[in-house]
């Protein structure tokens, strides 16, 4: 086990001080890659931080929708197979559902201002 | 120096110039570069855009129509009175500038999120979308016996293309699987009528000023298709930059590009358009896709392109609301 403090906390405290402490002194372009930086560390803070949870919910789902065990990554390539197969769609039970949570929890990650994400939160996920 | 270059290029086409002077790079990948600069002449400065491809990089990539080609479109279009920079100059080899074109510069703004902000576009904004039905009528009815060579491809071979691309990835993603499934499922075959297709027509490729569109750019994915995938692809959710339940842009509704397309005498069938809608976003998200491959194997390994890998989620919801609505 590692020590304190947490990956989480870390990238926290130099997002933190690029926009707090760095963000004033550059202009131009610099400025530009300066906020592109901060966006990369905060996006990472949003994954470690929900990653472990929303890949524990996927899998759950997953197992129930194919009755079959695995990584999520190995579950995810056995779900992208099946379709292509022809063997689930949309009109499948479940799948719609599943896909939709999925997606919001990796908008909730990548891109949280998106407008169609905020709308589809607005209705409730 | 470029200057050194364009001003011994401009003296020998365009009357009265003495040179070039204000080179700066406005944008560039590794083939393709665009320059602005100001053309020196008696009657008063010429300001000038150069397109080009520098030495070295003559091949253009698979997709692109190629420079020659982009030239002699605007040229067209320009004389067929759609929105478009004239075009000047074709390079040379005597100008030493690499291959590629120079054009007058269009005064007004490309960038997306300031063209649907700010108050300087107040009242264009709500005409866009009936311009750009319009605008588009234009660029379809251009003469086909003069139009460069360029690349055809219909619908079924595009699927073909972006499913390709998409396993290239090795990344599940199941919505992407559904959209292909969706696209494989509806794909309309071929269109009764073959013109002109722009191929990146949207909101961040128009000049828009006070007034309205004032040019057209980005033609280097043009090609002969069903004209119907450009006006799918003007209402990808990824062009409305946040305004989305205007579909065309962020600027208007479909029933105006429509109106404006078909008071233009041309006809619109939406079941086409909405499938080059859906085929347009999956296109967008292997494209994010694609950003990402080349920030990992180089040579562009910048931040931005890194975070554009990080957009394909927001394709996938979109392709959700398009292909399992949950109504309104």
């Amino acid at each position: 086990m590692q020590d304190e403090p947490t990956p989480t906390e870390l990238t926290k405290s130099v997002a933190d001080f690029l926009r707090n402490d760095i963000t004033p002194l550059i202009s131009g372009h610099q400025a530009f890659k300066l906020r592109v930086a901060i966006n990369i560390l905060d996006l990472v803070t949003r994954q470690l931080t929900r990653e472990e949870g929303s890949d524990a919910a996927e899998v759950e789902r997953l197992r129930a929708l194919l009755g079959m065990d695995g990584s999520v990554m190995e579950l995810n390539r056995a779900l992208a197979e099946r379709i292509a197969k022809g063997e689930i769609d949309l009109a499948t039970p479940g799948v719609a559902e599943h896909l939709r949570a999925t997606t919001m929890d990796k908008l909730a990650v990548d891109q949280p201002n998106y407008a169609s994400y905020k709308r589809e939160l607005e209705r409730g996920g | 120096m470029i200057e050194a270059e364009l001003s011994r290029s401009v003296k020998r086409w365009c009357k009265g110039a003495t040179g070039a002077t204000c080179a700066a790079k406005l944008s560039g990948g590794a083939s393709q570069e665009t320059w602005r600069f100001d053309i020196t002449h008696p009657d008063g400065a010429i300001g000038a855009i150069l397109r080009r491809s520098p030495k070295g990089y003559g091949a253009a990539p698979t997709r692109a129509a190629g420079l020659a080609a982009e030239a002699r479109l605007m040229q067209l279009a320009f004389e067929a009175g759609v929105p478009s920079p004239r075009v000047m100059h074709v390079l040379v080899p005597e100008d030493d500038l690499g291959t590629g074109f120079i054009m007058q510069r269009v005064e007004g703004e490309t960038i997306a999120r300031k063209i649907l902000r700010d108050d300087e576009f107040a009242a264009a904004r709500p005409h866009l979308a009936r311009q750009i039905g319009g605008i588009l009528a234009a660029l379809h009815r251009l003469p086909k016996d003069k139009l460069p060579e360029l690349r055809s491809r219909s619908a079924t071979q595009e699927i073909a293309e972006f499913e390709r691309d998409y396993r290239s990835l090795n990344w599940p993603k199941p919505v992407f699987e559904l959209a292909l499934r969706w696209l494989r499922d509806h794909d309309p075959g071929p269109s009764a009528e073959t013109t002109l297709v722009h191929g990146d027509f949207r909101n961040g490729n128009l000049i828009i000023g006070a007034d309205g569109v004032r040019a057209v750019l980005d033609w280097e994915l043009a090609h002969l298709g069903d004209p119907m995938e450009d006006l799918g692809w003007v209402c990808v959710n990824s062009w409305r930059f946040g305004e989305i339940d205007r579909p065309v842009g962020g600027f208007g509704s479909r029933e105006e590009l429509f109106a404006g397309y078909e008071a233009a005498g041309r006809k619109v069938d939406p079941e086409r358009v909405k499938f080059w809608e859906v085929m347009g976003t999956l296109r967008w998200g292997i494209m994010c896709g694609g950003m990402m491959q080349r920030f990992r194997e180089g040579p562009d390994h910048s931040m931005e392109r890194a975070m554009i890998g990080r957009r394909a989620s927001e394709t996938e919801i979109d392709l959700l609301r398009l292909l399992a609505p949950r109504g309104s």
